[in-house]
């Protein structure tokens, strides 16, 4: 019988304590939030080699208890037991980068210090092998007076052997450690000096592959242009290989609907499922494959180590506006959609830098503004070359993507300066190690970012789809009046209109902005619906609305109402999690005011100054 | 002399970190990082498209990077 039921992993960041969490606990992992901060909570459970199960928490990697940032408080917190609603866990599994050993070596103090039961797994020697290193086990678990077991997590080396030392943790607590009390962090890191020395039995003076790589990677003229070269097949593939999927996704939807249709009687509660439930979920769900392919991008460059250098290259630019290489990540991933682009700022350690980021990162054009994009130039924008391969339609789609990129940053560098000012944010980031990334660790990543979505999509986007639907049907129509006409939503677009006309939107436009909220590309469909265009699905649907764009838009108010969705905040799930994340309406409530008024002052812009054109 | 304006690929030798100069966290960052007197760095890289804004350090076998405005406040000598 062990006595143990809960572990948790602590150690320096980098020190491979994910893939080691993902090699014991496999895909049996829960995933939620510490109470009260957005620090992400990891658990998973364990088998000992007694059969017993034993809980283990992932806690966030920290360099010192002396907490810099809201995750190392979580970590300093739970391992003092002093996490409201978190129990002291009983056994502590310090992870140390084998090849580190000399810098890891000064948080292991802080946590030995503590007395608690502890086991230390020396990962990643594999690596430290590649870089030139034999370590001594034996003689660190001698300096440290506790268990030492060498492991790879990635290739599960070393696993049974840890559990087992977990099982029969001791608590070392002794004279010993309470003598240290007084230490310095120079004594500390003198003392792991001597440590780290003691343990290598020997170093080569191999050369790193680091320095090879990064002698390219991180070249001041050749790095960016790989790095902007990446993004450009990130970004083909995003768009190109996602759209069988989408298709498959949206044909899924259909048949589904069309099962409906055929086995339930026509009445209140199948059109609720159909045009509701249906309609609304499956509208957002169509973009899973977009953010599943996306994500797959981003977890190969952090699991490589190379978005610590995609984040360096892009410093210099981003702290022109006041942010920093940090900011890099979360914005790409708008890019897809602004709900895991917000949830990913958790990583930025400066609140005024990941405030402003949370709040430009609307800006940046997600997939769900490409079907609104893609009609109204189909409907305006003449089919013209300007030259070889470039088409006058896909300059304006290049056009509207950078309007909302400059948007941002301008938006970032006005609030740097006003409402999120701050002492010059500083950009400090240790800089992996190169990996080869793990399938499994991949799988297991795109899993909970799918996951996370889906489970987004299940529940927010689920009643703002449904509020919206009961608006759009009620009251209903007289026989031939409008259902859109008499309904709730209906009498908002009356009372909205008199706002919009004087930026060149019709009514129409007005009423189709209104079930946009849940999802910007709900308009094209609102559109299609308010043209009585009748046709069986969304491509048809988007044809014929696109013909009758062509007919009854003007240039000019095409035009303003691309700009609209440059900025126009028509996205409830966004603003649902900027409300998580920023723990308040303050901030959201901004993010929506700001975005509205920008998007009136350039929708007005652009229409009169085409009027004013003669277009 | 400052890091900031050290030589590439050379070791330097940290006497004095100007602590009072920057932001509380980022302070404790670097000294966490091993940034701090007697500690042996060397500048591996700087910047993009000319600029020398921001730098990658070696220190021991870890790599960090941090801006100029952190190299400034850290006095070296060559080790």
């Amino acid at each position: 019988m062990s006595r143990h039921r809960t572990a948790a992993l602590v150690g320096n960041p980098n020190a491979g304590k994910s893939a080691l969490f993902n090699a014991l606990t496999g895909a049996r992992q829960k995933i939620a939030n510490y109470p009260g901060v957005t620090v992400e909570r990891k658990a998973g459970r364990l088998t000992l080699p007694s059969g017993e199960p034993l809980e283990l928490i992932d806690l966030p990697g920290s360099y010192s208890f002396d907490a810099a940032s809201p995750d190392e408080d979580v970590t300093r917190k739970v391992v003092h037991g002093e996490f409201e609603g978190e129990a002291l866990p009983e056994v502590l599994v310090l992870v140390l980068d084998a090849a580190n050993l000399e810098q890891h070596l000064v948080f292991a103090q802080e946590v030995l210090e503590l007395g608690r039961p502890t086991v230390v797994a020396l990962n990643m020697v594999d690596l430290a092998e590649r870089d030139g290193l034999t370590l001594d086990a034996a003689a660190l678990s001698a300096a440290l007076g506790v268990p030492v077991i060498p492991t790879v997590a990635v290739r599960r080396k070393g696993l049974d052997e840890l559990c087992a030392a977990i099982a029969e943790a001791e608590s070392h607590a002794d004279e010993e450690a309470h003598k240290r009390w007084h230490i310095t962090l120079p004594e500390r890191r003198l003392a792991a000096k001597h440590m780290a020395r003691a343990a290598i039995l020997s170093a080569s003076a191999r050369h790193t592959i680091e320095n090879g790589v990064d002698r390219v990677l991180l070249n001041p003229w050749i790095g960016p242009v790989i790095l902007f070269g990446l993004l450009f097949v990130i970004f083909q593939a995003v768009f190109a290989w996602a759209t069988p999927f989408a298709d498959a996704l949206e044909g899924a939807v259909g048949a589904i609907s069309g099962w409906v249709v055929d086995i339930m009687p026509d009445g209140f509660f199948r059109d609720f499922l159909t045009e509701g439930v249906l309609a609304g979920v499956g509208s957002v769900v169509v973009f899973l494959p977009q953010i599943v392919i996306l994500f797959f991008f981003i977890l190969v460059m952090e699991a490589t180590g190379y978005m610590a250098r995609a984040a360096f290259l892009m410093d210099r630019l981003m702290a022109g506006v006041g942010l920093s290489g940090k900011s890099f990540i979360p914005l790409l991933s708008s890019f897809a959609c602004a709900i895991p682009g917000i949830m990913a700022a958790r990583s930025i350690p400066d609140p005024k830098d990941r405030l402003t980021t949370i709040l430009v990162a609307p800006l940046m054009t997600c997939s769900a503004r490409l079907p609104v994009y893609a009609v109204i130039i189909a409907a305006v924008i003449p089919e013209t070359t300007l030259g070889p391969g470039i088409g006058l339609q896909g300059l304006v789609l290049f056009a509207l993507y950078l309007a909302g990129i400059v948007g941002a940053l301008v938006v970032a560098l006005v609030l740097r300066n006003t409402l999120a000012k701050g002492a010059a944010s500083g950009f400090i980031m240790e800089m992996p190690r190169y990996q080869m990334p793990r399938i499994r660790d991949l799988a297991i990543g795109l899993w909970h970012r799918a996951y996370v979505f889906l489970r987004r999509a299940g529940t927010i986007i689920f009643v703002a789809t449904i509020a919206l639907w009961l608006m759009l049907s009620f009251p209903k129509a007289e026989p031939g009046e409008s259902q859109l006409d008499a309904s709730v939503a209906g009498m908002v677009a009356d009372g909205l209109h008199p706002v919009l006309e004087p930026i060149g939107f019709n009514r129409e436009m007005s009423l189709a902005l209104i079930p946009a909220m849940a999802a910007r590309e709900v308009a094209v469909s609102a559109l299609a619906t308010t043209y009585a265009v009748d046709a069986e699905d969304e491509d048809l649907a988007a044809e014929g609305v696109t013909d009758r764009i062509a007919a009854l838009w003007s240039l000019p108010t095409a035009l303003a109402f691309l700009a609209w969705f440059v900025f126009a905040p028509q996205c409830i799930s966004t603003i649902a999690v900027a409300r998580r994340e920023t723990n308040g309406w303050k901030w959201p409530t901004f993010m929506v005011v700001y975005l509205f008024a920008l998007a009136y002052a350039f929708a007005g812009l652009t229409f009169w100054i085409a009027t004013a054109a003669g277009l | 002399m400052t890091l900031d304006g050290f030589e590439n690929d050379t070791t330097a030798r940290i006497v004095a970190v100007d602590w009072a100069s920057l932001a509380e966290g980022e302070a404790k960052r670097l000294r966490a990082l091993g940034v701090d007197e007697g500690a042996e760095v060397s500048v591996v890289h700087r910047g993009v498209f000319g600029t020398r804004d921001p730098l990658a350090l070696r220190i021991g076998r870890m790599t960090i990077a941090l801006r100029r405005v952190h190299a400034r406040a850290i006095e070296v000598e060559p080790a």
